[in-house]
């Protein structure tokens, strides 16, 4: 039989590593749920518990649920439950030198795959590489029926069924509770270089504009505070060839600086004031609102601390070809931290959530009262 | 007698309304004038639908979904009729809502890489008239001379460069989609995500069933500088097989990285001459993409990497003559066939690619177990395989075999992990080995889903998700081999 040549490690199902099966447990726990009308507050560490709209219910914690069921490098695929690290995972694929192509936040060093997938959110990889659902194959989930169900695989091509896989992706777990997940992967860039290059933003947001247009190997462009960082990943000489192209310095800071931009370590972060993220059309103005404004997704990405009212800034965002997110909140918040929907979006969202999960028991509340 | 009549009546009063819509040559009803348009590119199957309605702008298209709505009528959407699993295949009392005539392209935005269209678009048009802006749309489906944007969305195609540039549904930003009750709704945005749930990802690949897309906004790329291709002979299948693992583990992602057996490159050779060696067992083609520099870095390693798992010859295409001579063969491969065989049927099922070995030796088991050829090309980089079956359907029983035949290596595919489609589609080819691949709990949540969109089942009824009624039908006729659906049909 063809087991992939050689020095590739496979990891089967019959010999995970330090795995805990709790499938039956946790169907047990929602099909109760489900019996008694209970609603049910889906938990992994809790790393990002501080993003979305509040939800109570009684706690079903899938930290316990873990282990990396299947990975071959070769394959370009790794499968693992929910409640595996996300260290874990990374480090698991560092050894055959692959990578997350979507360079996922942690927000916490225990941080899962399941609440990493139900959250959805993606670092400044993402505009070059893919977002969390791009790279999203398959879910096993436990919709609100308590039912286990199997949606698209392992394989990268797989047009069978609806795509409910990468419809979980960002659902905060309304729709199931994510069990495991199927990812593709990427290998690992043999080099990674970061530019600096001292401009003003609205300079630098029409530098970062040019040069997406440009076939370079970009995997990240930011900006704060008078510098605009330009990351290349690539091969050796192919990185040296677009240095030129880039201009500016070798910023020898670069890892540190992207790594402290996804975990939001920052200094900018670090202030008591609600923070929100507007996900915007990348050649949408820039400082076009009072406050502080971090770039990143080249644009596409903006981090804002503001004064401005919530309507104001919805509305804001909506102008911008988008949509803005309270992200986190410096006090107690009620619902309504994502921009509102229209219809018939709105109506096909809670019929979506009904068909999945008919007695709102799951996460109820976190994305939409309705959803 | 009584019920045609009725349906006739019915029929007179629904086209009456709808040429008030959208003009009086645009809604067909002749059989003669219904004929191009009863089957798509899966050509056995075929239906007259009760009328084609072609509209042209996105309020007819409201209005028309709005008086089918009200008339409880089934619509099915057909963009270019290219798809190869009957998923555009009429039904007789319904309108087939035929996209032909919008066809422009709204915008290009060569600063946000976008390029708005509407869903007649042909595929290849797309990344013509962003050529001159350095840009390109990246899916290339093989038939995307004169497939459409919109059906592109409606099966998520691929291509043969998605396992660097991704599917369909890796390269839309926005759609808006016309409702079953003909209200419209945006899906996605400008921006790289949207809130709420992801009903782009949902709306891609979902075969027409859940709403008609009416303008799509897709991402475009910079043209790679640099594109060139290795091609290596193997005297084992298996060691190609190896060779594709070995690319992939050293950390290189290629543009592009097909496979072809014996038989397939023997065939095509006799075709089109591309200069492919036809001692070999199996030739493996990659490319590789980007400036170059890097395809310089990556060319040297990856024939290094061939040589070193066994290639038996290695031939790189520097140039761009070359390069298309390579690719002039695998692309020809299913006419090549076509030319050995007076019908062939083409498989389309995706697996791991570990099991690529286990897979071929079964593969040739079966062949010789029911005494038909089968010819192997492979979309060797993400595992989505096409053996092509070989028969004669003059030779009495022998449509029969070919079709158990397919069924049998697709429900291989599902047992070693993986798909039974990987591109075309399940439309209404692939409803019987849908019911092996998913369990009756996932067919029933596809349905669930699908009412919560077109609570009515009004939107290509039938398609995609087999009921788990037909399921337990097909089981039955799994046992009496022989009695399929339409065995009256001819297949290819």
């Amino acid at each position: 039989m063809y087991t992939g040549g050689n020095c590739h490690t496979v990891i089967s199902r019959d010999s995970d590593l330090n795995g805990n099966d709790l499938k039956d447990e946790l169907i047990g726990a929602v099909e109760s749920a489900f019996q008694a009308s209970e609603n049910l507050h889906i938990q992994g560490s809790g790393s990002k518990s501080f993003y979305g709209n509040p939800v109570t219910g009684s706690t079903l914690d899938i930290s316990g649920h873990t282990g990396i069921t299947s990975y071959e490098p070769s394959e370009l695929v790794i499968t693992a439950r929910a409640g595996t690290q996300l260290s874990e995972i990374t480090s698991v694929l560092a050894e055959s030198q692959q990578i997350l192509g979507f360079e996922p936040p942690l927000f916490g060093e225990n941080a899962t795959l399941g609440g990493t997938i139900a959250c959805g959110l993606s670092g400044s990889r993402r505009p070059f590489a893919g977002s969390a659902r791009d790279f999203v194959l398959g879910i096993n989930c436990i919709n609100g029926k308590g039912e286990y169900l199997t949606f698209g695989g392992q394989v990268i091509k797989n047009v069978a069924g609806y795509d409910v896989s990468r419809l979980m992706v960002g659902a905060l777990g309304v729709l199931g509770v994510i069990c495991e997940v199927s990812l593709k992967v990427l290998p690992q860039p043999q080099v990674e270089m970061t530019r600096v290059l001292e401009l003003n933003e609205a300079a630098a947001h029409a530098e970062m504009v040019r040069l997406a247009r440009l076939p370079l190997p970009l995997s990240g462009m930011s900006f704060y505070g008078g510098l605009l960082r330009v990351r290349l990943s690539g091969t050796e000489n192919g990185i040296r060839a677009a240095e030129s192209e880039i201009g500016g310095e070798v910023d020898h800071e670069g890892e540190a600086y992207w790594f402290n931009l996804k975990e939001h370590q920052l200094n900018f972060f670090k202030r008591n004031q609600s923070l929100w993220r507007l996900s915007v059309a990348a050649t949408a103005p820039v400082n076009k609102m009072d406050g502080d404004c971090l770039l990143d997704w080249g644009g596409a990405l903006r981090w804002i601390y503001t004064d401005n009212t919530p309507d104001s800034i919805f509305a804001f965002a909506r102008r911008l070809g988008g949509h803005a997110t309270l992200f986190k909140v410096d006090t107690d918040w009620p619902q309504g931290r994502f921009s509102e929907l229209e219809e018939p979006a709105k109506s096909i969202h809670s019929r979506i959530k009904s068909a999945f999960d008919p007695k709102d028991i799951l996460n109820s509340g976190a994305l939409y009262t309705y959803c | 007698m009584e019920s045609d009549t009725l349906k006739s009546r019915t029929g007179d009063q629904l086209a009456t309304e709808l040429r008030a819509i959208v003009g009086t040559d645009a809604v067909l009803t002749d059989t003669e004038a219904l004929r191009p348009f009863e089957c798509d590119g899966l050509t056995a199957y075929r239906e007259l639908p009760l009328m084609v309605v072609l509209p042209a702008s996105i309020s007819q298209v409201q209005a028309v979904m709005k008086a089918c709505s009200r008339r409880q009528t089934p619509v099915v959407t057909r963009g270019a009729g290219t798809g190869l699993s009957g998923g555009a295949l009429p039904i007789s009392d319904g309108v087939l809502l035929s996209l032909t005539r919008m066809n422009k392209i709204l915008d290009i935005d060569a600063q946000a890489r976008t390029a708005c269209v509407e869903p007649g678009v042909t595929n290849l048009a797309i990344s013509e008239a962003v050529r001159h802006l350095g840009l390109y749309y990246a899916p290339d489906p093989s038939s995307q001379i004169a497939c459409s944007i919109g059906g592109n969305v409606a099966e998520n195609s691929g291509g043969v460069h998605c396992l660097k540039y991704g599917l369909t549904v890796h390269n839309v930003l926005q759609l808006r989609v016309v409702t079953v009750d003909g209200q419209l709704m945006t899906v996605g945005s400008e921006a790289l995500d949207s809130p709420g749930l992801d009903l782009l990802a949902l709306m891609t690949g979902s075969e027409g069933m859940l709403g008609v897309v009416v303008e799509v906004l897709v991402k475009l790329l910079p043209i790679p500088p640099v594109a060139q291709v290795v091609m290596a002979a193997f005297d084992q299948i298996e060691r190609a097989g190896e060779a594709v693992a070995a690319i992939i583990g050293a950390g290189i992602l290629p543009a592009g990285l097909e496979m072809m057996d014996r038989y397939a490159i023997q065939a095509v050779e006799d075709f089109v001459h591309a200069g492919y060696p036809t001692d070999a067992a199996a030739i493996l083609l990659c490319e590789l993409d980007g400036t170059a520099e890097e395809v310089a870095d990556q060319i040297e390693s990856v024939e290094n990497l061939l040589v070193t798992q066994g290639a038996t010859g290695t031939w790189v295409a520097r140039d761009a003559e070359t390069r298309n001579r390579f690719w002039s063969g695998r692309k020809a491969a299913f006419p090549a066939v076509g030319r050995i065989s007076p019908d062939y049927y083409c498989i389309d099922g995706t697996i791991p690619r570990r099991e690529l070995g286990k897979v071929l030796l079964r593969t040739a088991e079966l062949s010789k177990e029911f005494g038909l050829r089968v010819a192997n090309v492979f979309h060797a980089g993400d595992g989505n395989l096409h053996p092509l079956i070989l028969y004669d359907a003059n030779n009495k029983g022998e449509l029969e075999k070919t079709e158990e035949l397919g069924n049998r290596i697709l429900e291989l595919c599902v047992e070693v992990g993986g798909t039974v489609t990987g591109e075309h589609g399940v439309g209404v080819e692939k409803l019987r080995p849908m019911c092996l691949q998913f369990e009756d709990s996932v067919l029933e949540q596809f349905h669930g889903l699908k009412a919560a969109l077109d609570p009515n089942t009004l939107l290509n009824p039938g398609k995609a998700v087999p009921t788990l009624a037909r399921c337990a039908e097909f089981g039955a006729m799994h046992v009496h081999r022989g009695q399929l659906p339409h065995s009256d049909l001819e297949r290819f």
